[in-house]
């Protein structure tokens, strides 16, 4: 099967980090503009809540850290798999770079949903629950990942092993995703369904939205300069590195 | 804020630590490396992970 | 053909188990010290026996209507702890923790001498061979579980019905365990010094048999149906033992690479 030529490309450490390179300050300015406007609209503008009153604005952070912690981990282990079976290195790069985002987010959703929790549903937190318990198993899937790589001496093993266990894990995915429609949990049903028009009013979905955007190019912003790190790291010695290292690094 | 003040601003607080915290991670990690490069005798054999602790 | 291999490394592995009695008994006698000595722990004046019968200095009691677990006052008003409630927690954990124990002589043993090459450069799936192995494991370590666990019921007062319903959750559970135990045994079998990230690993992902399996006793405990957790346990363990076998064998072959 002959494959178009953007796919090697993807494949060139040099050329990915040169796109890095051009990207990231676009994806680091939309991130700013975005979560200003998402977090001012959200904590100044928009209306209290009904029922929740003035705490309901977690709402703005909560639910938006959470879905990046789900998607990083999907990024993370589809990128791990693929690293795999086509013994692609850059996959596994970009493995190990979503990966400490990922953990970061997934930790913030933890406590931000905790603090959410206290006035609300009267607790912080509620072992047996299970949006919660699998939100922290998934907080262990990339620490576990991120252990496991510490432990191997040689990167290539490293890379493959954590894959394995990169991979096994996805299954946590869906299953927090889900776990809010099979359990009768004290988590609410999802705040966004594609099928239903969305529940929240107008004034208060737009910055729901906006900061759902904002940390989604956020999360991009931050994998491609871990990225670009990764390939520095690994592509040590190489000409072309030498080279754009002398000129200046970008 | 009615009362409920404290969780609103810990919430948003903890999550702008944990963006502060990326970005500064993700800096210096980019930085040290790019400076490990340009010196010709890196100090870390190849190959070598990184520990944990260097996230 | 591929059946004869399979049995072949089924009965090879279960010999092999046999000659070396420390290999299963050590975490056999693991979870007989930890669910024999945690009732050691308990101050005996803090301790109600749980549902049915009085507490020691019950006073105050808080009669709630089938409450296994109710929180009773004793002397000077400090809670007294559902014996029930605990044993059930310490035998699931204690389950738990001694699957982890059986870790390392999974497939350290034929990774060090060379079988394990060996078998996965068989005519035969390597899945098949692993489903082997793991079939033996877990009838060596999981099986004798199952047998002990209503007899630990008996030193934390649950009623038989409970003890046997604990039982049928942990058979239900040890295959999925054994899985997961061996996932982690497979990553990490190249290893210098693995013990405490295998730990890492396997605990969270056990956490949900861990969840359902308590779950489920503790409702067969207030006589009601524990349909719902073993179902869940049941599905748990079909996932694993019908994925987990690939990773498996996707681990040792990195791990020998």
């Amino acid at each position: 099967m002959k494959l178009p030529i953007w796919f090697h490309r993807f494949g060139s450490p040099p050329y990915v980090y040169g796109l890095a390179t051009a990207l990231a300050p676009w994806l680091g300015g939309s991130t700013l503009i975005l979560l200003l406007a998402g977090g001012v609209w959200g904590l100044a503008v928009a209306p209290p809540d009904y029922l929740q009153g003035e705490v309901y604005r977690i709402i703005y952070i909560h639910p938006q850290t959470a879905y990046i912690s789900m998607m990083a981990y999907m990024v993370m282990a589809v990128a791990a798999g693929i690293g795999f079976i086509w013994r692609i290195k850059l996959a596994h790069a970009v493995a190990v770079s979503a990966a400490p985002i990922g953990a970061s987010f997934t930790f913030c959703a933890l406590v931000t949903g905790a603090i959410w929790g206290r006035p609300t549903w009267g607790t912080y937190w509620e072992w047996g629950d299970p949006r919660l318990m699998f939100e922290l198993l998934l907080l262990f899937l990339y620490l576990g990942y991120l252990a496991l790589r510490a432990a191997f001496d040689d990167r290539d093993k490293a890379d493959r092993v954590s894959a394995v266990l990169a991979v096994v894990g996805i299954v946590n995915v869906p299953i927090i995703h889900y776990s809010v429609l099979w359990w009768n949990t004290l988590h609410q049903g999802p705040t966004i369904s594609r099928l239903d028009s969305p529940a929240m009013d107008t004034s208060m979905l737009i910055p729901f939205l906006i900061m759902v955007a904002g940390f989604t190019t956020f999360f991009f912003w931050m994998l491609l300069r871990r990225l670009q790190a990764e390939i520095v790291e690994r592509e040590h010695g190489t000409r072309w590195l030498q080279s754009l290292v002398r000129d200046g690094a970008a | 804020m009615g009362g409920n003040g404290a969780y609103v601003w810990s919430a948003y607080g903890i999550t702008l630590g944990v963006l502060i915290w990326n970005v500064w991670a993700a800096r210096s990690r980019l930085k040290r490396n790019l400076r490990l490069a340009a010196r010709d005798g890196e100090p870390e054999p190849e190959g070598r992970q990184p520990r944990v602790s260097q996230l | 053909m591929a059946f004869d291999a399979v049995s072949l490394i089924f009965r090879r592995d279960l010999r092999l188990a046999f000659r070396r009695p420390s290999d299963w008994a050590i975490p056999l006698l693991f979870f007989i010290a930890v669910s024999a000595m945690f009732p050691l722990a308990l101050s005996p004046d803090r301790f109600g026996a749980g549902v049915g019968e009085t507490a020691v200095a019950a006073t105050e009691a808080d009669a709630e209507a089938g409450g296994g677990d109710a929180v009773e006052t004793g002397v000077a008003g400090r809670p007294l702890y559902g014996l029930q409630s605990l044993g059930i927690a310490v035998l699931w954990m204690a389950a738990l923790l001694s699957s982890l124990m059986g870790l390392d002589r999974l497939f350290l043993n034929d990774v060090e001498d060379g079988s394990m090459e060996q078998l996965m450069l068989s005519p035969v799936p390597f899945i098949a061979l692993v489903y082997g192995k793991l079939a033996a494991h877990w009838l060596v370590s999981g099986l004798p579980l199952i047998v002990l666990v209503p007899v630990f019921g008996l030193i934390y007062q649950l009623p038989l019905a409970t003890s046997l319903m604990l039982a049928f959750a942990l058979l239900l559970a040890t295959p999925a365990l054994t899985v997961l135990v061996a996932i982690g045994a497979a990553l990490t079998v190249s290893l210098r010094g693995a013990a405490a990230i295998i730990g890492l690993l396997v605990l969270p992902l056990a956490s949900p048999i861990l969840i359902f399996g308590a779950r489920a006793t503790v409702l067969a405990l207030d006589a009601e149906s524990a349909a719902g957790p073993l179902y869940l346990i049941a599905s748990l363990a079909m996932l694993a033992v019908s994925l987990g076998p690939i990773a498996i064998a996707a681990a040792l072959r990195v791990s020998l690479e």
